[in-house]
């Protein structure tokens, strides 16, 4: 059971991450919280559903979605918030709220109220690790997990882009009149931060063998509280965030077999955060360095 | 008729919402993302006491007006805290919390809700929907003679100055703390009044009533009339309260239309339709000078340019 436990939160923990990395790297450089960055998980999962019936191709699922949710965050970016940047942190946060309760509604027209499977077959074995079953989806979601944190960690640390990222999240205007680009890392971030919300979006559709409009509520929610946790904008404490909140509600799950309402209690801690510790566990790191 | 009568009491309280919505966003530039869970609080209570301990309609007013007003009390200390952006992600935990509240709490009667709420009355009559109506107005009076009284005190003029520059207020010696708490509350405790008509209006209460949802479909009319006045929030919500029944099939795409109008209205007229600086208010305000000044040409002008 500890070990069950243990590995299922890992897994969890990994797709909350996958879910909140863009939303905290967008929030990081344009102090923004981009809810609307759900639609794009739920766009990615529908566009992957469909190019999966077409094509049988999980990696041409993936990369369908990615494609679409990129653009979609591109067009929202040029169309929606850069125009509205300057107007203070909650103009931004309602209209993102309004684009998500939209492409809700959306989705239901295009594709109906009703889920759909995903029965995408993932090219991984099935483990039994200390007698516990991780299936191949699951295997599937630690690895693009890992990758993608990995690679996120060594984008933000190591590269050019990621000096330019930083640099635009401690100071937008000092930034563009030391002739960085804004507009082009505001732009490259968009593109990130929906391509991981579809990645997440395919994860979360295949694992639960489901697809559906609001598929994207609950992950909003995490996603809000993880981000506080985490300390805003700073994506290293959002992954701590993310681990911590997966295997709590596994754990929590497992020995203490809660019937509460989760998003009810998820949203008391996260009163509770903000009104305890407003800088969240690991505060101001992407600000500091 | 009935129906007409039923759909201005729906916008009749929906405005009382907006108006008193607009005393906290519009006014001190607070977010709250919860209108509707006080709202749902002042319904509740209504509905609690009418039917459990028989109390009638006009005490469950003031109640109503007291518990959500509390309620409010304690999100105003909560906002001293909290930066604006943090203070929203509060305020849409707080519809969750609230409506987990009512759902679990065997006091608020569960999933079901509360039903056959008692219709209120005077002596022997018991109100139609004419009389809801006549309340529901007299509350959107109240709440309105409210605002526009505080638009007229220093306090209403303190709340404006916190806005606009919160150091700056501070430094004139404004008590910030204690001025965005009693906003807040006063705010709230009409979103409670309202529910407290709402609950035998509609003579069942349930939880999901009142959730985020709500809450933002009540942002999006004060948002769309305009943010900051009294007009752009009765406006707002008359428009967007008889759209769906003007056009039936809008109530189908309700959280479709409602989205689109706060990101269209924010992205290019965050003014609104009637407020401050809007397209209309500048019109009818040059309208009025032009108005005003020809009279006053006529007088200069030397006869001689008649001919």
């Amino acid at each position: 059971m500890l070990i069950s436990s243990l590995i299922g939160g890992v897994v969890m923990g990994s797709l909350y991450a996958l879910i909140a990395l863009g939303p905290s790297l967008l929030y990081g450089i344009l102090r923004i919280l981009d809810i609307a960055n759900v639609a794009g998980l739920t766009l990615g999962a529908y566009t992957g559903l469909k190019v999966f019936d077409a094509t049988h191709s999980l990696a041409a699922s993936l990369a369908a979605g990615i494609v679409a949710a990129a653009a979609f965050g591109f067009i929202l970016q040029r169309f929606l918030y850069r125009p509205i940047l300057n107007r203070g942190p909650l103009i931004p946060l309602i209209a993102s709220i309004g684009t998500f309760m939209a492409m809700e509604e959306v989705f239901r027209l295009a594709f109906g109220p009703y889920p759909y499977d995903f029965p995408a077959p993932v090219p991984l074995p099935t483990v039994h690790i200390a007698g516990t079953v991780v299936t191949g989806v699951e295997l599937l979601i630690l690895i693009v997990g890992l990758i993608v944190l990995v690679a996120t960690w060594y984008t933000l640390r190591r590269t050019r882009l990621g000096l330019l990222w930083r640099a635009t999240a401690q100071d937008r205007e000092t930034a563009s009149a030391m002739g960085v680009n804004t507009g082009l890392i505001i732009a490259t971030i968009f593109l990130i931060g929906y391509g991981l919300a579809a990645i997440s979006g395919i994860l979360l559709g295949v694992n639960y063998n489901t697809v559906y409009p609001t598929m994207g509520d609950i992950p909003a929610y995490k996603m809000l509280a993880i981000i506080v946790l985490g300390g805003l904008g700073n994506p290293l404490g959002t992954i701590v965030a993310a681990m911590l909140i997966g295997l709590v509600e596994t754990f929590v799950a497992a020995y203490l077999g809660f019937v509460l309402p989760r998003d009810a209690i998820a949203f008391i801690v996260l009163i509770i955060i903000l009104l305890v510790r407003p800088q969240g566990l690991l505060p101001g790191e992407s600000v500091r360095s | 008729m009935s129906y007409l009568v039923v759909v201005a009491v729906t916008i009749a309280i929906y405005a009382v919402l907006t108006v008193s919505l607009n005393m906290v966003v519009g006014y001190v530039g607070q977010p709250n993302l919860a209108q509707s869970a006080f709202f749902g609080i002042g319904a509740y209570f209504a509905a609690v006491f009418s039917t459990r301990y028989h109390t009638s309609f006009w005490w469950t007013i003031p109640l109503a007006f007291v518990t959500a007003g509390v309620a409010g009390l304690a999100l105003g200390a909560i906002s001293l805290r909290l930066r604006e952006d943090f203070l929203a992600i509060t305020t849409i935990g707080l519809n969750f919390v609230i409506v987990a509240i009512f759902q679990y709490v065997p006091f608020f009667g569960g999933a079901v809700g509360i039903y056959a709420i008692p219709l209120p009355s005077i002596g022997s009559y018991e109100f139609g929907n004419n009389a809801f109506l006549i309340v529901a107005l007299a509350m959107l009076a109240l709440v309105t003679l409210v605002s526009k009284y505080l638009e007229h005190t220093w306090f209403g003029a303190s709340l404006i100055a916190i806005r606009d520059d919160e150091a700056a207020a501070a430094s004139v010696g404004i008590p910030i703390a204690s001025y965005k708490i009693i906003a807040f509350a006063l705010s709230t405790a009409f979103a409670g009044m309202a529910g407290s008509l709402y609950a035998p209006f509609l003579s069942a209460v349930t939880p999901t009533t009142f959730g985020f949802t709500e809450s933002i479909v009540i942002l999006a009319m004060l948002i769309f009339g305009g943010l900051g006045t009294i007009r752009g929030a009765i406006v707002g919500a008359i428009i967007l309260g008889a759209l769906p029944e003007a056009f039936r099939f809008i109530s189908n795409y309700r959280l479709l239309t409602f989205g689109l109008i706060l990101l269209l209205m924010l992205r290019f007229q965050p003014e609104g339709l009637v407020g401050e600086g809007s397209v209309l208010a500048k019109l009818v305000q040059r309208a009025a000078e032009m108005l005003r000044q020809r009279p006053r040409a006529n007088t200069i002008d030397p006869p001689s340019s008649a001919a």
